[in-house]
């Protein structure tokens, strides 16, 4: 057969039906993601593993003087949700993102219909979907195997879940904005993920930090988000000032990262 | 024939720097249109500007009668793009990679037949990263095809390839030319433009400095021709330096080298032969599309040979 005539039948059955472009895209870079490792291993892997590690720690389920009944380990998993957000939103997306266009993969879609933004919404949508089905693992193992509550008040517990969730998100969008390559973003996402954590109560829970400290903890966005959970964990709503501060970081990293993107 | 592609007075500065200096031309339908030069003459970015990736400072582009910038939409439909050094993510397959783009588009090619006319079939399930340079290449451009594109824009497609990988691809190419589709092609290797293309610009610091096809282009340059052989005997310099077409005549070892007009060969043969002399192994050389762009531009258009 030439090449010609094999190049006809290659043009004249075109007539697949419609599928969109959107969906095409979030389908691969849900397969993308799994492949490549990184996400499902450090985003989902380790705090699943810390879990697993804390739950075995007698000490951890002794109950916590002066915390309404909760054990160390209690307080423990709404940092360990916060660690897999983090990881996913502003170390593992990121790289993806910067990676793309270092390869030049945004600027080739550039030519194409579907443009760079459905990458970047198909991104967004992977790893939101990638967070939900993390925390919902953390809580369901948390609460199945190592009998940790689940927070009284869901509403009041999803509601710091979405602001934290947005902020992060915000956040792995301005570190893939600036990163002008991955081993910059990789360094840029770090130096935001590790204070971000510490104010999460990570290495020191925030009740046991001095005072100076707790204030600014209630500021940043994990921070604000852990006293959400706790609160919503006893039965309350959680602050309001808190819920404003995610709400802020959310607002001025998705303007910033709207205002640096770069597409090559 | 149409003119599809129209670019009038386009100039495009980065900073201080003039990349596009008042670049016209026009791409009719059907041909293979070559866009010559060295790295850095500007080629890239007046293909830029013409796919709609960069807004010209000044000049006029029609792409199938859209404007690259405010019918970006419609455009991107009727397009096929190859872009200098775009790869994939390396774990995506070929087939993948053929299905999602297929699906950016309202009338996309079959990606399947794209497999077997591109010799990628067995290659379907083969992640990015594992395809070879030819592999990579043929995978571009499936996917600047499967728009089933009215133009198609090649950016440096050979490029890094080995020889037989580069003569594959440029018969491929023909192949698409044969079903209607135009193409762009953007170079800086001579003896692809001259295989392929029907008309070329040569584009230097910015400028257009010629536009014809190749042949002609070539015959221009073709001031001079060099004739070398071996004489079966000896003879004077005088016999062949006294013939009016010949302007010069020089000796290495048993080479004589005749260089001279149109009609040197013709006067150089007749004449050795009724002196009863043989010219053995004899080579003549013409003018080719390198000399045309060396004359043109007063420099080399390949400073490395990729091999």
């Amino acid at each position: 057969m030439s090449v010609a005539t094999r190049a006809s039948a290659a043009a004249s059955a075109g007539a697949a039906p419609r599928r969109s472009a959107l969906g095409q895209l979030a389908r691969v870079e849900l397969k993308l993601f799994l492949r490549e490792k990184v996400g499902p291993v450090w985003g989902i892997g380790l705090p699943m593993l810390l879990l697993v590690i804390f739950g075995s720690i007698p000490a951890f389920k002794k109950e916590l003087p002066g915390s309404g009944g909760l054990t160390t380990l209690d307080t423990y998993v709404p940092i360990l949700i916060l660690l897999s957000l983090g990881l996913l939103s502003l170390v593992a997306m990121p790289l993806t993102i910067v990676n793309y266009r270092e390869r030049g993969v945004l600027r080739r879609l550039r030519t194409t219909p579907a443009g760079p933004v459905r990458v970047l919404a198909a991104q967004l949508i992977v790893y939101l979907g990638m967070a939900i089905v993390t925390v919902a693992l953390i809580v369901a193992v948390g609460r199945l195997a190592y009998g940790v509550p689940l927070p009284r008040q869901f509403g009041a517990w999803l509601l710091s879940l979405v602001f934290a969730v947005a902020a992060l998100l915000a956040m792995g969008l301005f570190v893939a904005a600036v990163g002008p390559n991955p081993r910059a973003a990789g360094a840029i996402g770090s130096l935001l993920f590790y204070p971000l954590m510490f104010f999460s109560g990570l290495w020191l829970p925030i009740p046991a930090m001095p005072a100076v400290l707790q204030h600014i903890a209630h500021a940043t966005p994990l921070g604000a988000a852990w006293e959400g959970f706790q609160q919503a964990i006893l039965g309350h709503w959680p602050p309001v000032l808190g819920l404003v501060a995610m709400a802020a970081w959310a607002v001025v990293f998705a303007l910033a990262a709207a205002r640096f993107f770069r597409w090559d | 024939m149409a003119e599809v592609i129209k670019v009038r007075n386009l100039h495009k500065e980065y900073g201080a720097t003039v990349a596009v200096d008042d670049v016209s031309f026009s791409v009719q339908e059907g041909e293979i249109f070559g866009i010559l030069g060295r790295n850095g003459a500007g080629k890239t970015t007046t293909v830029e500007c013409v796919e709609g990736l960069r807004a010209a400072d000044r000049g006029e582009i029609s792409v199938l009668g859209l404007d690259p910038q405010r019918d970006r939409a419609e455009l991107t439909q009727l397009l096929g793009v190859q872009l200098q050094d775009s790869q994939l993510p390396d774990k995506l397959t070929v087939a993948e990679a053929l299905d999602l783009y297929s699906a950016f588009y309202r009338a996309p090619a079959d990606w399947r037949a794209l497999l077997e006319l591109l010799g990628l079939a067995e290659k379907a399930r083969t992640p990015f990263k594992k395809l070879s340079g030819g592999q990579k290449q043929r995978l571009s451009i499936a996917l600047a095809l499967v728009a089933n594109p009215r133009v198609a824009v090649l950016d440096e497609l050979t490029t890094g390839l080995d020889p037989q990988a580069r003569r594959d691809t440029w018969e491929l190419i023909e192949g698409i030319r044969d079903r209607g589709v135009t193409i762009v092609l953007v170079s800086h290797f001579m003896e692809e433009a001259e295989r392929l293309c029907d008309r070329v610009a040569l584009i230097d610091a910015g400028r257009v400095v010629a536009i014809d096809s190749p042949a002609s282009l070539a015959e221009q340059a073709q001031a001079e021709q060099r004739i070398a052989f071996r004489p079966s005997a000896p003879f004077e310099d005088g016999l062949l330096t006294s013939l009016p077409s010949v302007h010069g005549l020089t000796r290495r070892g048993e080479v004589v080298t005749v260089t001279g007009g149109a009609d040197a060969l013709l006067e150089v043969i007749t004449t050795l032969s009724r002196a009863q002399i043989t010219p053995q192994r004899l080579r003549v050389d013409q003018g080719n599309l390198e000399d045309a762009f060396l004359e043109l531009t007063g420099h080399h258009a390949v400073k490395e040979q990729v091999r």
